[in-house]
Parts: C-alpha cells; sequence; structure tokens
C-alpha cells in the first residue's frame, strides 16, 4: 500500500476547515492508513498550522520558510518534490490553490490524477477508486487511478465528513533541512479584494437569483420586476456575471458571495456545486428549471419543472 | 508574440441536457448539440487581444477527428491566424495526462511564447494547462482572469481565487495559462465570418508527424452514474398556472414575500 501524504492549506498558520475532511478522505482510501500531514508556510506560521494538524494526524511535516509567505504553487510542487516519497498518494482539497499545484505535480511525480473527488472507495488491484462529477454536476463518473507511480487526489470541499475527534496527538517534524530551492518563475505581487457593489446580498433575507435560464440581457429587467414586487434583492450564478448582465457583486457562489437567506428562488440555474456553495444556512429554495436533470432539483425544496422565460411573468401577475 | 490556444469540441452546456444513456456507461450522446468549450473561448478571444496591441500570431490547435474541424474554424473567423487539427487512432480514449502528452509533443515541435487553454472543459477537471506546463518545464497559473503584456519576457497576470478575490502576479515568458471566463467578452461570429474561413486549410498531423510516444492512460472511467446529493425537491406539478399559484403561496408561508 502506497503511503499517503495530505497537503494542508492554513490562512495566516490557522487550517483551513477541510484539513479535518482529508481525515476522513485519507480513510477512505485505506483505514488503516496512516497518513502524514504536510504544512507549508512562512516562519511562525507553518509551525502554528502544524502543531494544529498534530491533533488529528499522528504525523505533521512542516516546512517553514519565507519564500512560502505568498501563495506560490511553482515553490511548493520543488518542495513536495524534494519531501514525499516516490509512488505516494498526495491528497489535498480542491481549492484555487491546489488548481495550481496538483496537475503539475502529478505529472512531475509520474503520478495519476483525478481532481475535485466527491468520493473514495477504496483501492484493489493497485487502483483506487475515485468517484467525480462531470458536465457542472448533471452525471458522476467512477473511475479507476492507476497507483503504480502514486496519485495526486483533490478533493470537493464538503464531500467528506470532517473529523472532528482531534486526538491524534501527533509529533511535527521539521524538514525545512531538506529543502533548498525556492525559486519560482512566477512572483505574487498582490490581492485585489472583490468589489463591493450597490447591493449587499450577504445582508438579504429573501434572494431571487438568476441564471443561464434568461437566455438574454433584455429578460433581466423581468427578474428586477419580480424581485421588487416581492422585497427581494437580485443575484445571481456566475454566467450572468461573465455576460456583464449583472455586476460581480451580485454572483452568488464559491468565486463570488456568500449568502445566508430565509429563502432562495432559483430561476434557470442549474446548481453547480460552485454555485451553492455559495448558499449558507439552510434556506428554503424553490427552483425553476425546463431541465428536470438539473442538479439543483437535488438540493432545492421544491422543484418547478417550467420555462422561467413563461414563469416569470406568471409570478408577477400573481404576486401583483 | 505567438500564442497558442488549445480547444476541445464538447457537447453545448446551453443547447443540451446532460443525462445518462440507457446501458449507463456514457451520456446519451445521440442528438447532442457540440460548440467550442466555454473556457477556451475566452482563451481565443484574449489570444487575439494581446496579438493586436503586441504583435504575433495566434492557433487553435485541437485533439479530435475530422468533426473538430467545425470549432477550429469558428475560432479562425474569430481572428485566430492559423488551426491545426491533431489526429490519431492512437490518440482515442485519452485521459488528461494523455491529451497533455499529445499537445505538448505538438508545443514541442514549435515555438510559442504563451500557451493558452481553458480553466476547465465538460469533465471538470481543470488539468490538461498544469500537466502541459510540467511536461514542458514551464511556468504555469490557472484561473487566469486578467493578463498584462509587461515586456517580451514576462507577463502580469490576476487568477481569480476564493470569494471572488484576485491574486496579481508576474509571470515569466513563456509559460502556460488556463483562462477563467469572464475575462473579457469573446467576439460574436457571423456566419459571413466563417465562410470567409471555409476554404483555408487546416494542417492535419497524426502521432508520427508531432512525435507522440505513447505512454498509455493513469484514470480508465469506469461507468457514469447519476449522482443523489440528497432526499431532492417536491416536485410541484399541474399547469404552470398551477404551480405559479402554490410557489406563491409557499412563498407567503416561507416568509419570502414582503
Amino acid at each position: 500500500m502506497a503511503a499517503i501524504y495530505i497537503y494542508l492549506s492554513h490562512k495566516n498558520g490557522v487550517l483551513d476547515e477541510t484539513a479535518l475532511e482529508l481525515v476522513t478522505a485519507a480513510k477512505a482510501i485505506d483505514a488503516a492508513a496512516q497518513a502524514t500531514a504536510i504544512v507549508l508556510g512562512a516562519a511562525g506560521e507553518a509551525e502554528q498550522a502544524a502543531k494544529e494538524a498534530a491533533q488529528s494526524f499522528a504525523t505533521v511535516w512542516c516546512v517553514a520558510n519565507d519564500a512560502l509567505a505568498q501563495p506560490n504553487a511553482e515553490i511548493a510542487r520543488k518542495v513536495l518534490l524534494a519531501i514525499v516519497p516516490a509512488g505516494s498518494i498526495v491528497l489535498a482539497a480542491n481549492d484555487t490553490f491546489a488548481m495550481d499545484l496538483t496537475p503539475g505535480l502529478s505529472i512531475k511525480m509520474g503520478a495519476s490524477f483525478a481532481s475535485d473527488a466527491t468520493g473514495i472507495e477504496g483501492v484493489e488491484d493497485g487502483k483506487l477508486k475515485v468517484v467525480r462529477q462531470e458536465y457542472g454536476g448533471a452525471v458522476s463518473t467512477r473511475s479507476l487511478a492507476d497507483l503504480t507511480g502514486g496519485a495526486v487526489i483533490t478533493v470537493r470541499a464538503g464531500a467528506f465528513a470532517p473529523d472532528e475527534s482531534k486526538s491524534a496527538g501527533g509529533q511535527v517534524v521539521d524538514k525545512s533541512g531538506e529543502v533548498s530551492d525556492f525559486s519560482s518563475k512566477r512572483t505574487f505581487v498582490k490581492i485585489i479584494e472583490a468589489e463591493t457593489g450597490d447591493v449587499d446580498i450577504t445582508k438579504s433575507e429573501v434572494l431571487v437569483a438568476v441564471g443561464r435560464g434568461i437566455e438574454e440581457e433584455d429578460n433581466i429587467g423581468m427578474v428586477h420586476d419580480l424581485a421588487k414586487a416581492m422585497g427581494a434583492d437580485v443575484c445571481c450564478s456566475r454566467p450572468i456575471v461573465d455576460a456583464k448582465w449583472l455586476e460581480k457583486a451580485r454572483q452568488v457562489g464559491t468565486s463570488g458571495q456568500t449568502v445566508k437567506p430565509k429563502v432562495y428562488l432559483a430561476l434557470g440555474i442549474s446548481g453547480s456545486f460552485q454555485h451553492m456553495g455559495g448558499i449558507k444556512g439552510n434556506p428554503f429554495i424553490v427552483a425553476v428549471n425546463k431541465n428536470p436533470n438539473a442538479p439543483i432539483f437535488q438540493t432545492a425544496d421544491v422543484g418547478v419543472v417550467a420555462d422561467i422565460l413563461d414563469f416569470i411573468p406568471l409570478l408577477q401577475e400573481k404576486i401583483g | 508574440m505567438d500564442i497558442l490556444v488549445c480547444v476541445k469540441r464538447v457537447p453545448d452546456p446551453a443547447g443540451n441536457e446532460i443525462q445518462l444513456n440507457r446501458a449507463g456507461n456514457d451520456i446519451e450522446r445521440d442528438d447532442l448539440v457540440y460548440a467550442v468549450n466555454e473556457w477556451d473561448n475566452y482563451a481565443v478571444e484574449e489570444a487575439i487581444q494581446i496579438v493586436d496591441k503586441a504583435g504575433g500570431s495566434v492557433t487553435v490547435v485541437s485533439v479530435g477527428t475530422d468533426e473538430d474541424e467545425e470549432i477550429l474554424r469558428r475560432e479562425m473567423a474569430m481572428g485566430a491566424e492559423k488551426g491545426v487539427l491533431l489526429t490519431d487512432d492512437a490518440f482515442n480514449d485519452a485521459d488528461g495526462y494523455k491529451t497533455a502528452a499529445i499537445l505538448s509533443a505538438y508545443v514541442g515541435k514549435n515555438k510559442f511564447d504563451l500557451i493558452l487553454t481553458g480553466a476547465q472543459a465538460d469533465a471538470g477537471a481543470g488539468q490538461v494547462g498544469g500537466m502541459m506546463a510540467a511536461m514542458l518545464d514551464l511556468p504555469y497559473a490557472s484561473l487566469v482572469n486578467k493578463i498584462e503584456v509587461d515586456s517580451d519576457t514576462a507577463l502580469t497576470i490576476g487568477r481569480e481565487i476564493e470569494g471572488g478575490n484576485q491574486e496579481i502576479s508576474s509571470i515569466e515568458l513563456p509559460c502556460v495559462l488556463s483562462i477563467q471566463t469572464g475575462i473579457n467578452e469573446p467576439r460574436y461570429v457571423s456566419i459571413r465570418g466563417i465562410r470567409k474561413v471555409a476554404s483555408l486549410e487546416i494542417p492535419v498531423f497524426d502521432a508520427a508527424g508531432i512525435g507522440f510516444s505513447d505512454s498509455g492512460v493513469k484514470m480508465q472511467r469506469l461507468e457514469y452514474f447519476q449522482p443523489e446529493l440528497g432526499a431532492g425537491a417536491e416536485m410541484l406539478d399541474g399547469s404552470d398556472e398551477e404551480m405559479a399559484d402554490k410557489v406563491v403561496e409557499l412563498l407567503k408561508a416561507k416568509g419570502g414575500l414582503k
């Protein structure tokens, strides 16, 4: 059985909440495995995050260097290649840093690669069984990852239940001395914070959300009218912002705002996990979509199969 | 700047309801409408805009069959100078690793300053760009939503990170970038525009032509199935009229009308 290494994300020395989910994901590979956690970061922050990780992992490898103060996947890859043995399985949360890091890491390790896994079903005949979604969540697939050269697997946030036991009483091993090359052809400059718009949808109690099903910019007006009649605010999914029909501050999802309304009326939204990931607090969700197979019908409370271009005017008329 | 954009022909998310086929071993592919992968289309637009400012050329390349010519011509109608098709029986059933190896072999036979891919395609993996960069030993950035040309040897780029924030970096050329949607507004392609490029030759290369040696795949898809995410919604029935009445009633009850 290949050794399992888990790359843990942290912010200023505080572990991301996915760390506890990765404990569970590692057990889904091999229930008996003793996975080793890896924490990289600036001096001080790395040690702090490693200490926290030792509550959940028997062994935590820590590499502290000020070259790791800002996210840089090229440097992180060099560090991991220097310390992780060939043929290992590397797990990470599927965040935007892992998207930079992991595909290339798999190539340099000679490992197989699967991103955004929603399930892991153990190892059979030297192959790891991985479940993931395709076509924006419309279908799932079960695949075999060849473990001959190891594997790099990223895991969807929320897909595995967090292991809250924190009873590992693990030890931190300083691996900083084993790494010498911290050079990179990419240099971090700065973070630009997302703009805030004229409406703060994170504070809205009732949201009318519009997606690709609205078809044309001219149809956005009817969504505003409906929201006004309801006393709600208008928000949207990513394609509407990409098309510049609404401003970025109204986008709900992992790359937009996180909202906590009481009621969420989703109009013509398929319900990708990126969108649903921005809806917290368990609101009452009504979804209207003309595709009966839209993933949103799996998470909504009430579903209506209808063309929103016909249905919105009907709602408007009835609410008056 | 000579730019290569890797594009893929995929089922059009706007024109199809993706579902399982009867055997459950694939999606239902009968009557699917295909289009260029949405992310790739943004990448082509970005390449054209860079060349408009900084000079150079845009080449679009796809791994596929004769059917892919249609999307190559569409991107050429947008303004890509050249289209290239990589096709061979040896390319069939490629996983992300093999696709990246095929494209890297083509890049190895040519000289590009910048290689763009879409951030993801129909399988949602987001892997080919990062794999190509590693195979070619080039720097890489994913989810790129801004590109500024600083010089012949460096770009300033923005990446979309959590919460809609943007991470700004400088990156050395040549490099590989995967492009996020929303970076620009891809231009409209008219039927007349497609006609204008209809007679342009699209060079075709096979495995031998790009010096590709097959080292197999690392991921093998066993089956497709319908995901079960939760208990599922209570689906209303009746006419649109009746369902609208019910929705209004529910919204009222749950505090959705003020």
